[in-house]
Formats: C-alpha cells, structure tokens, sequence
C-alpha cells in the first residue's frame, strides 16, 4: 500500500480534463492514486467545438487529451464506465462495470445533459439532442435519409445544431417557445436582426410556438403540433431546450442541492461534504448554473488550488458574456443586455442595409458600461467587454462606440488604458499582463501569443483584442509595427495591388511616380513585379519590368551558393516518360550538372554558370519541358499520387487532377510559393494536408483542403468543403488563390496568411463559397486572363535573340567566372569551399 | 578634359546600351570582376563601378544585384543574403566594418569607360 490518497475523478468531460491538466501542472499530482471514470467511451474532448466534429467526421480532431498523456502522469482512466453511487460512510465509489474504490476526495464533474420536455412524442424514433459525439453521429446517420429537420429550442446551442443540419443538407426549420431568438442572451432589436440574418441563410425560424405534440406525418416522418394550432412536418428533430445539471449523484448521496437541481459549492467548489467537489455545469455557485466552459475551467482551478495547497484562487463568479459566430453570423452579448439596471439608458445603431444591430446599456449618469448585445457585427466586442469588466469610464458621448467611424477618427478603447489584471481571454483565462510578458519573452504575432498562453485557442472572441494588445506592446518596445511596404512606399503589399488594379497600372516607373518615392529598392521592386504579374502577366522579362525581378527571376534559376544556377524543369505531377528522363539525363552529362530528385517529385540540377542556362534550357525546351518556376514566388509543384489508375485503393484519377491543376495555376505570381497536392484515396500518399491546396478523392468527388505548410512551421491543411466535383473545385481554387494574391502580406505562406485572418476558416469560407463580399465573379475572372496568359518564360527568352546576351558572366568577355570551382563527392560535382586546399577523398 | 583625366587611362568596356537602365552588369577589367551599374536619378542617368565580389558569399553576383535607395543612397543588394552597397563609396550599409572596392567609371560617346 502506498501512502498517497486516493482521489477520484467522475467525469471526464472539458472541466474533469482541465483540472487534470491543472492538478499534474500544479506538481501535486503525483501525492494521489488519480482515478478517472468517464460514460463516454473516449477521453475528453471538446465539446464547445463539438460541431467541428462535422468536418472531418473524426473524433480525433476534437480530441484534447494528448495520447499518453494519463499514462504518462500515472493517471488511470475508466472509459465507458459510469459511476453508479458514492457511499459516503464507507468512502467507496461503485461503478457501472462493479469497481469499488475507496476515496480520499472527490471530483464531481459530471456537467450537464440536455432538457427535454415531456411532450408527447418526444421518445420515438429519429429524435436526437446535441451533446456528444454519439449525437452527431446519429443525426448523420439519420439525415441521409431524411429531407426536412427542425430544432426545437432558439437558444444559442440551438442555433448551432440548427447550422448542422443545414449543412447536412436538410430543409431547417427552427422553433422557439419565445418570441425571438435567443431570448436570454439578446433583446428584441437584436433578436429581429438576427433571425432576419438567420432566414436569409434559408433557415425557417417559427417563434411563440409551443409544440405540444409529436406523432405520426402524413409526408414526413413526424408531425409536430404546436398550441396554436398550426403543424409542421419534418424527417429529424433535435431537442434543444436547456441543459439540466447531472447531479443524480448528489442526489443519492445526499450533498446539498438548489431547488431546481445543481450541486451547491463554496468559493473553494466544495460540496456540503468537504472531501467532495464538484465543478463544471454540474456546480451550483450563488445559485446559479455556469453553462460556459470559462467559469468551468475557473472552478477546476480553485478547486485544484484548495485541493493541493499551492495557489488560492477562488471562484466568484463569472462574467457570461458571449460572442459567437452563429450560422455565419456574428452575435455578442454583454453583461445587462435588456437594460434591466434601474434607471439604465440605452444606445441603438441599426442599420438594415448591412443588417447590423448595436446596442450599449450604460449607467444613468453615462459614466459605464452595462451591457451590450453586437449583431452582424461584433468587431466592438473585446473593448466593450473590457470597458464593462474593468470599470472604465466611458468616453463622453458613449454612442460613438458603436457608431460607424468617421474617417480617422478612433473613439474605442486605448488598450494602454487598460489595466495589467484586466482578462483578455476569459477562455483560457489570459490577462494583459500575460500577454505582455510573451512579447517581452519575444512573440511578435498572434500565433506567437496563442502558442505561448493558449489565449484566443477557446472560442476565439479574444483574438481582435489580444492583437491590438500586442501590436501596442511591439509599437512600446520600438519594434515597428509600420506596415508600409519600405521606405519608398507608404503602403502595404494589399493597398498596392488595389492601386494597380484600379489605376490599371503597368509599370512600376509610373506605380513610384504616382505613389511612392526614391529609385525604389529590392523589397518593393520584386513586389511590385509580382504584383504586375498578379494583375496582368506580362513575360517577366519584358523592359522595364526585367529590372524588378530578383536575381533568381531574372535568370530564371535559384542562384546558389557560389553564384551558379539551379534547372528544374516542370515535371507536372512527377509523371515523367522514360525518353524525358532519358534527356533530363543527358543533358546533365553533357554539361556536368549534379543531379538530385527533389522534394517536390521532379528533378533538380544544379551547378549551371550563367552562360550556360540558354544553352540547357535550348535542349530542354527542345525536348518538350517548359520552365518550372522553381525561382518564382509562383505554383511550384502539385504532387500527386498513381491514384485509381494503378492503386488497389484509389477511388479517383489523382493523376489526372493533377495535371489539371498544375497546367492551370503555373506561372501565377503570388506572394509567397503555392504548392498543392492530389492523393487518389484517404490513405493520402501524395501528403495533400500539408499543401497550400490539398486534393483527396473520395467516392464522391474531391475534398478540399487549405493552408497546409510544411516548412519551418507546419501547419495541417484545414478541409474547406467536401464531395467537389471537379468544376466546383478549380472554381474554389480559382477564388480562394486569387483572394489571397489580394489580400495577404509580401513573402506570407498561405498557413500564416489564414491564421491572422479574423474569422479564419469560416470567414476564408463564407467569401469563397458564399461569395460574402461580392468577389467571386472578378476573381475568377482575374484568374481566367492569368491562365489564358500564361507563357512559358524559358521559351520567350530563348526566342529572343537580344536576351541572350545578359547571361554570359561578363559584359566585355567570353572568360567563365573562375571563381567557380567543383570538386566531386559521390561521383557529382559539388562547389568547393573556400578553405578546401586539398582534393577531397572520393569515398563511394 | 581634367587634369584627372589626363593623368589616367580610360578604357572602352561596352557600349552604354550593353547594361540596361537602372542594372547592372559585370565587367573584366585587368582581371578584375567590375560591376557597373547605369541608375536613372530623378531623369539624370548615373554610373557607378564596384567589385563585383561579395565579401559576404565569397560569390561574384554584385553585378546581379537589384538596384534602388536607402536614405537617399543609391545602392545595390547583393542578391545572395542582400546586404546593401552603397554604389559611390562600396561601403557596406549593414556593417560598418565591411566596404568594396570602387573603380572610375564614366560614359564617353555611346561607350562606358572605366579607370585604373
Ligand atoms: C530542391 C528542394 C530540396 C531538394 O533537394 O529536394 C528545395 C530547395 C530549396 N528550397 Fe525548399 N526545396 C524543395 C522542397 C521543399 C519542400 C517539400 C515540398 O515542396 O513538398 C518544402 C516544405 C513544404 C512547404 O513549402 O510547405 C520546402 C520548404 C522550403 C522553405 C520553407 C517554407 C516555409 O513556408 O516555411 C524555404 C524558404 C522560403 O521559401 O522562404 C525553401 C527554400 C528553398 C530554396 C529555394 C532556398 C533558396 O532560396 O535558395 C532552395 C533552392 C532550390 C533550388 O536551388 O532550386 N524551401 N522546400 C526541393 C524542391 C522541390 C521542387 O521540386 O520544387
Ligand atoms: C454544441 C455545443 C456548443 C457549445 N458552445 C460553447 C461555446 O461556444 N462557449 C462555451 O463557453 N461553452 C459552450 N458549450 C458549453 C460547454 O461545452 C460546456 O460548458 C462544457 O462542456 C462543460 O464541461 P463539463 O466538463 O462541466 O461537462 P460535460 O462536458 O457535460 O462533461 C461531463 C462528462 O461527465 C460524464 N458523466 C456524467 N455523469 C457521469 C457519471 N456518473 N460517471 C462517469 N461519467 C459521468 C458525461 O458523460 C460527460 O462526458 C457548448 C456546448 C455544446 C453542447
Ligand atoms: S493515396 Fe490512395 S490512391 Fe493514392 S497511392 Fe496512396 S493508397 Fe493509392
Ligand atoms: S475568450 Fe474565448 S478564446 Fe479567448
């Protein structure tokens, strides 16, 4: 028998797995024999992204319990194994599978399960609620053979289950008892602007209506019957009214409970019984029930605190403002959002074209905050949050918060102005200071922040805030956070290419005369040139704009080391026939080029003088290969796999996409190199998730991935939309590359393009899918006069005599540059390095 | 013709039309690697001549290098690792420490010239 206490966890939803994850932080961990039981049959995820699960239909995504995690802090976890009773006197725990466990102490985090009402009809077949994994798998199930679905209950997990169905493809219908929407949350303006936002989407939404009866349909699987009379029918319906606390336990074994259920807890989240705890929406504080995992993971923080010894942080209360992204559309919810404060004034912005609802509640004397609610719009959201929580004082018309801004002038909140304690991030529970001190320890971007405090990785309501924050920190430590382009223009890369786009611009003599300043310089003289590029695409090497281009454009190769050039030919998909390969290798003997297959399923030689490169690319273009813009911030490769035409498994022609995707978008000119890639079946052999744009095949069609990176920070693909056939994909593609040639910085892979973006996926989705901003239709345009232009650039140097003579390395003379020299290493030339005096020893 | 000019031995490289505006271009000159560089200064054309060695690659590349302005020094980036020279005087903008070497370069008729 060891000598550490015994402590029992039940329940191992977000909150159990957050005061885990606090207790072995804390040190402490290992002065317990830590048992976990938990109903679901796996550990933890999370559940506010419960609906994320949709993307990839994969547990794994929303998993937070890294694997090994327990085992490796000696923490046992019981799935699928419900606790059934405590028995207080004995200090045993039983459970479903007949474990009897003695306890020292007890976490109850055993949450909540979703309400519903006993109308009659509520148990037949293909009604579901919105909880678990379990849930959505069935509503799946169910939805492929089902055409109509309602959502009985308006609230905001309502809405959210409202969006799955939608995206199931069924006819939605929403139905609430209250008069508007998510009448706890928002007022009566707020709530018409959103179900207006809500019906535009194709959703039906039905208020007042009091369902008092589910039986048999006449054309659809259920008929529901409302109070006043009328009747819906529809194939699925998911209950969601309320949560109840899951506090059966408490009940058995006789903790003190609130009138209406919950598990009443001290500051300390101690239950009546001092050796049992309870957090999570299990918990009842002050009476009240906290249905947010912000105070749940605060309680788990207290109630380690108390347990161990080594912090003191209580909980007292919570702050249950929201803001959310509902259907696309964004919801916010502060503090006193229906004025109900004595004596409260109230300020309104609507405006029905945009359809945008603001409203402040602020106190009588206009001196601060209330409360809020933010529809369609709720960039305001984290400075009035923050105004309300820390008590600042309003500025003196407080209207002008929420009023459109007139040019320049700033009337929000000045983050210097806030204190060091105020909570940026109530998800993770980050405050200024700590933000402040990751860029002291030397993050310059939100990625940076995120990864060092977790703040902005909850519900990401945080993150507009959390960057101003940080820029203000960047700008105090004197690090510029000027985002002109250089010293030549006071513009960004994105303010730029909408002037050449405008102003129809060709050159960049007239984009500096008009716009900027100086002779220009090698930052925004290749912009510029990629800019054009994007634009227009023009032969890069026509004058003037040849004088942009960076040495590896000009010459089209990568200058090396030692001031040669690279080859690489474009090898579309890596599909190559034998007599290409045969060439590939003949022209690397002849003019002694090392030779190497590259990263990218092609081959690169290196080691070509100047002089040398019209002469190869002769041969090459002879042969049949064009330029593979391995120089260019431009489409470099689009991997691909054998797909269905050899592979056992392939489900699509992989290789066939391929070819299309890369014969379309090479040569376009972006800010940073794109790649992509096509694999034939899930089993994802050309390694798509980690391109810019990846393919996979499924039996349907092709998912689309985007954002991926390899490189110095991987980053996983995100899937953007499923079963494309393939004219909805290269639309897709189309508009999604486009855009960021528009909006992203110089030298900004699409994977940090993406992570900076507000909104992120969702956002990069409603405008290329939903056509949000009113694009679409020009990108795809500007993307058609890009491939109808394109040209392979080798060849339209080598037919012009003039280009020829700039690559001999000098001006007056035939003389190579001596300054290269090759030695050999595994029967290749490599560049001899400066101190090599003697020959190398050949070892093969 | 300046006292300078007699003194010194001008010789022919190329014609002006050989480096483009605003480029540069590499030249051999009593086995030396030159780099010259013909830049258009508000409407004035100027030019320049500096080794064409980086002392940073250990390459011969100035000559490939983008030509521009840094607080109204005309200068070029070494293409490799893009360091700055400042065209009149070579000197290294990011390293005090470190300059090239400048050589007399001039235009005379359509040829460009340069001196020992
Ligand atoms: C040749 C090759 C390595 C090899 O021997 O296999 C290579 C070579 C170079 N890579 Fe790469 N990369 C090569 C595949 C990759 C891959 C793998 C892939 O594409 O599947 C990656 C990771 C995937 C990705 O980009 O997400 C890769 C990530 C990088 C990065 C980091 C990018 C990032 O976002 O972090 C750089 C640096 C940059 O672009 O700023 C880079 C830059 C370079 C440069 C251009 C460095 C330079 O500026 O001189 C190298 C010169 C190539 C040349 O002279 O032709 N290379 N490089 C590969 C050429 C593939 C091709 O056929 O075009
Ligand atoms: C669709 C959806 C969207 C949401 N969106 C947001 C959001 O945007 N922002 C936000 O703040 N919150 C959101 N929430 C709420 C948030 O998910 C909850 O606040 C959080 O999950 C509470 O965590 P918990 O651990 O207390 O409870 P739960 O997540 O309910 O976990 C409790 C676990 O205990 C298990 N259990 C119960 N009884 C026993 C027993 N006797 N023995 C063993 N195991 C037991 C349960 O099976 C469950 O796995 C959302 C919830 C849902 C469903
Ligand atoms: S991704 Fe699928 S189809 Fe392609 S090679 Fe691999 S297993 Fe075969
Ligand atoms: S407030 Fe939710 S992630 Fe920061």
């Amino acid at each position: 028998m060891s000598n550490k206490s015994n402590l029992v966890v039940i329940g191992n939803g977000p909150v159990g797995h957050h005061f885990l994850e606090s207790l072995v932080q804390s040190g402490k961990s290992t002065d317990y024999n830590i048992t976990v039981f938990g109903e679901e049959p796996r550990p933890a995820y999370d559940r506010v992204h419960l609906t994320a699960w949709f993307e990839t239909r994969d547990a794994a995504a929303i998993n937070m319990v890294e694997d090994g995690y327990y085992p490796a802090n000696d923490i046992t976890l019981y799935t699928k194994d419900k606790v059934l009773a405590i028995d207080r006197s004995a200090k045993t725990v039983t459970s479903e599978s007949g474990k009897v466990l003695s306890y020292d102490k007890i976490i109850l985090a055993t949450g909540s399960f979703p309400f519903v009402p006993p109308v009659p009809g509520h148990d037949r077949e293909n009604i579901f609620v919105y909880r678990t994994i379990e849930d959505l798998e069935a509503i799946t199930a169910a939805a492929e053979k089902g055409k109509t679905g309602a959502v009985i209950g308006g609230g905001l997990l309502g809405l959210e289950a409202a969006k799955a169905l939608k995206d199931l493809d069924l006819e939605t219908h929403v139905v609430e008892f209250a008069p508007r929407l998510m009448a706890v949350q928002i007022d009566d303006g707020g709530g018409k602007m959103l179900r207006k936002k809500i019906e535009d989407l194709g959703v039906s939404v039905h208020t007042a209506k009091n369902t008092k009866n589910i039986s048999d349909g006449e054309n659809a699987v259920h008929k529901m019957s409302f109070a006043d009379g009328q009747e819906l029918e529809v194939d699925i319906i998911v209950f969601s009214a309320g949560i109840r606390p899951r506090d059966e336990l408490a009940k058995s074994s006789e903790l003190k409970m609130g009138e209406r259920g919950g598990i009443v807890i001290n500051n300390q989240c101690q239950t009546s019984d001092k050796d049992i705890y309870a957090i999570g929406e299990v918990a009842l504080w002050d009476n009240k029930i906290f249905g947010l995992i912000a105070p749940g993971n605060a309680m788990a923080k207290a109630a380690c605190d108390h347990l161990t010894g080594c912090g003191d942080s209580e909980f007292a209360g919570a702050d249950m403002s929201t803001k959310l992204k509902l259907m696309g559309v964004d919801v916010a919810s502060i503090g006193d959002a229906h004025g109900n404060t004595p004596n409260s004034r109230s300020y309104t912005y609507v405006n029905d074209r945009d359809e945008v609802y603001k409203k402040i509640v602020v106190s009588s004397d206009d001196k601060y905050l209330l409360g809020a609610v933010l529809i369609g719009d709720a960039s305001e959201y984290g400075s009035l949050l923050q105004f309300m929580l820390n008590k600042m004082e309003l500025p003196s018309e407080p209207e002008g918060l929420i009023l459109p801004q007139v040019d320049g002038q700033s009337t929000g909140l000045g983050v210097d102005a806030l204190p060091d304690t105020a909570q940026l991030c109530s998800c993770m529970n980050v405050t200024k200071a700590d933000v402040v001190c990751a860029v002291e320890a030397g993050a310059t971007t939100i990625g940076d922040i995120k990864d060092a405090t977790k703040a902005a990785t909850g519900c990401g309501g945080c993150a507009a805030l959390i960057t101003q924050v940080l820029n203000n920190q960047l700008e105090k430590n004197g690090v510029e956070v000027n985002t002109d382009l250089c010293e030549h223009f006071a513009y960004t890369r994105q303010d730029l290419y909408n002037i050449i786009r405008i102003e129809k611009i060709q050159s960049f003599e007239v984009l500096l005369e008009k716009h900027g300043s100086g002779l220009g310089c090698d930052i925004c003289k290749p912009t510029a040139a990629s800019l054009l590029a994007s634009c227009w695409n023009k032969y890069i090497l026509e004058k003037p704009l040849h004088g942009l281009q960076d040495t590896n454009d000009y010459f089209m190769g990568n200058m090396q080391k030692d001031g040669t050039y690279s080859v690489v030919p474009r090898i579309p998909g890596g599909e190559i026939t034998p007599d290409k390969l045969i060439v590939l290798g003949e022209v690397a003997k002849k003019y002694n080029l090392y030779t190497k297959i590259t990263g990218g399923q092609r081959v690169d030689l290196f080691g070509a003088r100047s002089e040398e490169l019209p002469l190869i690319w002769r041969e090459l273009i002879d042969a049949g290969f064009e330029t593979g813009h391995a120089y260019g911030k431009s489409l470099r490769t689009v991997k691909s796999c054998v797909g269905e035409t050899w592979c056992r498994y392939g489900v699509q022609d992989s290789m066939g996409m391929s070819l299309l995707l890369e014969n379309r978008y090479k040569g376009l000119r972006s800010p940073h190199k794109l790649k992509m890639a096509v694999s034939g079946c899930t089993r994802e052999c050309a390694e798509a998730q980690s391109k810019d744009v990846g393919v996979i095949a499924t039996e349907n069609g092709w998912n689309m991935y985007v954002c991926g990176n390899g490189g110095m920070k991987p980053r996983h693909a995100d899937l953007f939309a499923s079963d494309l056939d393939d004219v909805t994909l290269i639309k897709y593609i189309d508009r999604l590359f486009m855009f960021y040639v528009r909006t992203a910085d110089r030298l900004q892979r699409t994977s940090v393009w993406m992570d900076n973006m507000e909104g992120g996926l969702e956002y990069l989705q409603s405008v290329i899918i939903d056509d949000k901003l009113e694009v679409c239709a020009e990108l795809e345009k500007e993307m058609s006069l890009v491939v109808d232009s394109y040209q392979c650039e080798w060849k339209s140097t080598l037919d012009d005599p003039e280009r020829m003579k700039r690559f001999s390395h000098f001006v007056n003379s035939d003389q190579s540059d001596d300054n290269v020299v090759f030695t050999q290493e595994r029967k290749q030339i490599r560049p001899k390095s400066k101190n090599e005096s003697i020959e190398l020893v050949v070892i093969d | 013709m300046s006292n300078i000019d007699q003194q010194v031995a001008w010789i022919d490289i190329c014609k002006s039309e050989d480096i483009l505006p605003n480029m540069g271009r590499c030249a051999l000159f009593e086995n030396e690697q030159v780099a010259i560089f013909r830049v258009i200064e508000s409407g004035v054309e100027k030019i320049y001549a500096i080794n064409n060695h980086c002392p940073f690659s250990q390459a011969n590349i100035i000559s490939r290098g983008i030509v521009g302005c840094l607080s109204n020094k005309t200068v070029v980036a070494s293409p490799l690792y893009k360091q700055h020279f400042d065209l009149a005087t070579g000197q290294c903008i990011e390293d005090e420490a470190i300059s090239v070497k400048t050589y007399a370069v001039r235009f005379e008729g359509d040829m460009i010239q340069l001196a020992a």
